[in-house]
Order: C-alpha cells, then sequence, then structure tokens
C-alpha cells in the first residue's frame, strides 16, 4: 500500500494536471503565434493588395499614435480607481452586514445584483437612465439640489467608465468579503472582546490578517478583467471625447475594427501582454505572499 | 461585556440603517431599470421620473415579436452551464493536484495560467475567428462553449486552488491512512470539503458566460446568439427607447439575476464547511 501511494505520488498529480495545462498551452500558444506572424506584416483590409513582411513598423506607428500613451494612463487609472474603491467599500460593506439585523438576507440579495448585470446592459443603462443630462436620474437630482446637471459622459468621460465599473465589481468584492468573514474564528473575536480590543484593533490584528487571501483573490480577479474593459466604453463614449476614455483595449479594437488594420492591431495586442506582465510582476509583489 | 457594541440596540438600529441605505443606493438603478420596462416610449422620458402609473407589457411583447426570445435564452443557458461544468471537471483535478501535491513549479504553472487571460479579447479576435471560419464552427454554440471554457478556465484552476488550499492536509492524510483510494477522498473529503469552492467557483464562470458580449458578438449571430447579442441589437443610437432597451435589458438580465439570488444562499451555506477547523 505504501509502495502504490509513493510511486502514485508522483505521476498521478501531473496527470490530473494535464487537461487543464494541456488545453490552456494550445488555447494561449495557437493565437499568440498568429498574433506575433500578423504583428511583423502589413495586415490591412481596406489595402488586401498591399501585404507582405514589414518588421516591426506595426510597432513603431502603434507606440508612436498620439493615443497610445494617453491610452496606457487611461488603463492602470481605470484599473486603480476600480480596485481600490471596490476592495475598501467592499470590506466596509461586508463588516457592515457580517453580523445579524433585521433583514439581513434581503439587503445581501440586493447588494450582489448588479454583479448578475450584463456588461452592455450595465454601460446602456448608466447611459440612459441614470447619465442622460435631461432626462436621466442624476440630473433630476442635482436640479432638485438646485445644481446644473452634469453632462458626465462628455464632461467626465473617465469618470463616469470608473463608476459604472466600480458599480459592476463592488458586489463582487462583497460577496467574496462577506463568504470569508463567516469563516472568522468567533471565540478568537470574543476572546478579544473580553480582553478589551477596541473595534479597530479587532480590525487591524483580527480580520485584516485572516481577509488577507481574499483581498489578493479580489486583487488579482479584478486585475486581469478590469485590464481590457471593453464593453462600457464601446457601449457608451467610444473611447472619446477624443482619447479621454480610450484605454489599450479600445485603442486596439479602433485598430482592428475601425482602421481595418489588423497588423497593427496585433502588435498593439502584444504591447498590452506586456503592460499586463508588468503589472502582475508587481502584483506578485505586492500581494504574492497572501497566495500561498 | 461593554466591549461588545453590536449588542446594544442603538448600534444595531444604525447598522440596520446603515446597510439598507447603501443596499438600496446600489441597488437603485436596477430598480429603474426594472419599473421603466414597464412604461410607455412617453412615460419612460418623463421629468421628473414616475413612480405612479399603469404599468404596460406592450414593449415585451414588442421585444419578442422583433426577436425570439426563448431562442437567446436557450443559447445563453447552453453555452454558460455547459462551459461551466466542462470547466471545473478539467480544472478540478488541476487545482486539487496544485493544492495537495504542490511543487516548485506550481506557483510558476498558476501564474502561467493566468498570463493567457491577459491578452485582451480584442487581440485575440483575428485569430480566433480565422479558426472558427476555416473549421466552420462560426455561429454554433459549441465554437462559444470553447471560447467561454478556456476564458474561464485560468480563474477556475486559480479559484478553486484557493479554496483546496484551505481544506486541512491532516483530513487527507487522515483518510489516505485509513486506506481511502482516489475516488473515496474525492466523494468523502474533497467533495464535501470543496463544495462550497466549487460553487462559487461555478457561479462566477456561469455568470461570466452569460454576460460574456465580445466574443458572443463576434462568433455568434442569428443561430448561436445569446441573450448579449439581443440586447446590443438594442443598443443603436436609434434615438431614445428607453421603454424596449428597458424591457430588453431586463429580459435578459432577469434569469441570471434571479438564479444569483437562489444560489447565493447555497453558496454562503456551502461556505461555511470552511470554517472546519
Amino acid at each position: 500500500m505504501a509502495e502504490h501511494t509513493r510511486a502514485g505520488s508522483r505521476s498521478l498529480p501531473r496527470l490530473l494536471m494535464s487537461p487543464a495545462v494541456l488545453s490552456l498551452f494550445l488555447w494561449m500558444i495557437v493565437p499568440l503565434v498568429m498574433t506575433i506572424y500578423f504583428s511583423v506584416m502589413r495586415y490591412n483590409l481596406m489595402q488586401p493588395d498591399q501585404a507582405g513582411f514589414v518588421g516591426l513598423e506595426n510597432y513603431s506607428y502603434f507606440l508612436t499614435d498620439p493615443d497610445f500613451w494617453p491610452s496606457i494612463w487611461n488603463t492602470l487609472l481605470l484599473l486603480g480607481s476600480v480596485v481600490v474603491i471596490t476592495v475598501v467599500f467592499g470590506l466596509a460593506i461586508a463588516l457592515l452586514i457580517n453580523d445579524p439585523f433585521p433583514g439581513q438576507g434581503l439587503v445581501r440579495i440586493l447588494l450582489i445584483s448588479p454583479f448578475f448585470v450584463m456588461p452592455t446592459v450595465n454601460a446602456l443603462m448608466w447611459k440612459h437612465m441614470m447619465m442622460n443630462p435631461v432626462y436621466g436620474w442624476l440630473a433630476q437630482v442635482w436640479t432638485f439640489f438646485g445644481l446644473q446637471p452634469i453632462d458626465w459622459l462628455t464632461d467626465y468621460p473617465l469618470l463616469s467608465i470608473i463608476i459604472m465599473v466600480s458599480w459592476q465589481w463592488l458586489p463582487f468584492a462583497c460577496l467574496i468579503f462577506m463568504t470569508a468573514l463567516q469563516s472568522m474564528d468567533r471565540e478568537q473575536l470574543e476572546a478579544a472582546g473580553m480582553d478589551g480590543a477596541t473595534y479597530f484593533q479587532k480590525l487591524w490584528y483580527l480580520y485584516m490578517p485572516h481577509m488577507a487571501r481574499s483581498i489578493s483573490v479580489v486583487i488579482m480577479i479584478e486585475v486581469i478583467f478590469l485590464l481590457s474593459v471593453f464593453a462600457e466604453i464601446v457601449t457608451t463614449t467610444n473611447g472619446g471625447p477624443g482619447n479621454a476614455s480610450t484605454n489599450l483595449a479600445f485603442l486596439i479594437y479602433k485598430q482592428a475594427l475601425l482602421n481595418f488594420d489588423f497588423g497593427v492591431a496585433s502588435a498593439g495586442a502584444l504591447l498590452a501582454v506586456v503592460l499586463a506582465n508588468i503589472v502582475a510582476v508587481f502584483l506578485i509583489r505586492m500581494i504574492g505572499k497572501n497566495l500561498d | 461585556m461593554q466591549s461588545s457594541p453590536n449588542s446594544k440596540p442603538t448600534t444595531l438600529i444604525i447598522r440596520t440603517i446603515a446597510a439598507w441605505s447603501v443596499a438600496l443606493l446600489l441597488f437603485f438603478p436596477l430598480l429603474f431599470l426594472a419599473v421603466t420596462a414597464f412604461k410607455t416610449e412617453g412615460q419612460a422620458i418623463a421629468v421628473p421620473s414616475l413612480w405612479v402609473f399603469t404599468p404596460t407589457l406592450e414593449n415585451f411583447v414588442e421585444v419578442q415579436a422583433r426577436s425570439n426570445y426563448l431562442h437567446y435564452v436557450w443559447n445563453s443557458v447552453v453555452t454558460s452551464v455547459v462551459s461551466t461544468i466542462l470547466g471545473l471537471l478539467i480544472a478540478a483535478p488541476a487545482a486539487y493536484s496544485m493544492a495537495f501535491s504542490p511543487t516548485k513549479r506550481t506557483k510558476d504553472i498558476l501564474m502561467w495560467m493566468l498570463s493567457t487571460k491577459m491578452m485582451p479579447a480584442v487581440g485575440a479576435l483575428a485569430p480566433i475567428y480565422v479558426m472558427a471560419k476555416t473549421a466552420g464552427l462560426l455561429d454554433t454554440k459549441f465554437s462559444l462553449i470553447v471560447v467561454f471554457t478556456m476564458s474561464n478556465l485560468p480563474i477556475m484552476v486559480w479559484m478553486l486552488y484557493s479554496h483546496f488550499k484551505d481544506i486541512p492536509h491532516e483530513i487527507l492524510e487522515a483518510s489516505r491512512m485509513d486506506g481511502a483510494g482516489l475516488w473515496d477522498e474525492f466523494r468523502y473529503v474533497l467533495l464535501p470539503l470543496g463544495m462550497g469552492g466549487l460553487a462559487s467557483t461555478g457561479l462566477l464562470c456561469l455568470v461570466l458566460a452569460w454576460n460574456e458580449a465580445f466574443w458572443a458578438l463576434n462568433l455568434g449571430s442569428a443561430n448561436a446568439g445569446t441573450l448579449a447579442t439581443l440586447v446590443a441589437s438594442y443598443s443603436s443610437p436609434e434615438g431614445l427607447f428607453w421603454a424596449k432597451l428597458s424591457a430588453a435589458s431586463l429580459m435578459a438580465i432577469a434569469p441570471i439575476i434571479v438564479f444569483g439570488w437562489f444560489s447565493q444562499k447555497q453558496l454562503v451555506q456551502g461556505l461555511t464547511f470552511g470554517a472546519v477547523k
């Protein structure tokens, strides 16, 4: 029996991992190779006769696009703002509703609902019914308080996108934090209470260490999705006005589907991968130890 | 005892009011959307917004008349459910072996898996589209299932890994000492203890697949179009048709929201397993 276990402990884990590893490898490598190939070719659907090898021309075209650096900045600003907003408010809300109160179940259900809404619906709803400067609900609230209604998508395009995306992801953070709080050690909390620990001491020394991993999980998953926010932008501001709400994903989309230039778009996609990996390295430095 | 502030009635009242205010504030846009779906187009853009009116179902009738709603629902259900089950079947064994038989390279493999999700979908559009077209799989549920499964797989492996790590090693070791085989270990230890993780991972990926719009729009249309494509057909800037847009949106999100409400209870119950010491 012991022999069997020892022999099995080496090959079995690999066997169990192979479907996931192999399928993901194919899923990654085939499009990646094709993207690398497209990125060094002239591949413009509007000029199909001018195909051929162009070296790094697509890259220099994409890098010198006046929208490139603003799009990097917008990508990071959008990412950072939404992560901070959702983690801070998500923790606050999860702590607020952790202990029983009348209607706790219903409050929980209302709170997590926005996460189940499609990004397209989310964007259309905010664009028309909330942020429309004439008929929108926010304009009515502003008017009620005697203020000049704001034309959100024109005057604060990136902030508007941040609001929409945060509204979507705050419930996700809440849900993860709420479930993590369920497994807090009650006896430890009571013991700390007996010893006269204040709420903030308990928060810092008991809750935060316990929550460290779920905070890391939330940040990690959000970073992956928020680096390429797309539906909200294409549905509402279309990257504008100007490049005010253009992020990297939208810039690539503009090259591929509006300029029909798949060569430049492919170069942009590979630059996006580089950016993502830089962000990932920073992330692992900061929160990697919590993921063990 | 005086240090347990939650037992004081005044703090309970404050907490209740605060929690309800936050919940209603965050839920308000959805409530507004749902109410607008039952208005006429004229009522929908009235300022100030109407809250008392005779509800009408004409928007829903019109959405159904323009497009066969049940066809889109069926496509959404099939693609999201099948891709979630398929993903769990592939991800769970991988997460299990990473959590309980870690090697030096386990973390690298996890990071590599996540990195496959980092390329913006639009960047992979040309290759995936060309491949789907070559294989004759454009506008089929099969191609959407494959894409949804693969794009959710890294998240699934990673979430399950993170959950499985919470299961105390001692329990598994004890069951192995007692001569439990791989199946017994899975059936009597991993499944009950990991249920919360499997449920929350499955739920998350079901929602992500249901709400996926980019691939659904680019790979599917008349035949395999999901509810995301239905909503997108109402997003064209053809004027302020708020009521019809709201009705279509409500029809698209209601199934997954109701599902989320029900499974959320299961989820929280399931996750109390994680408290096993």
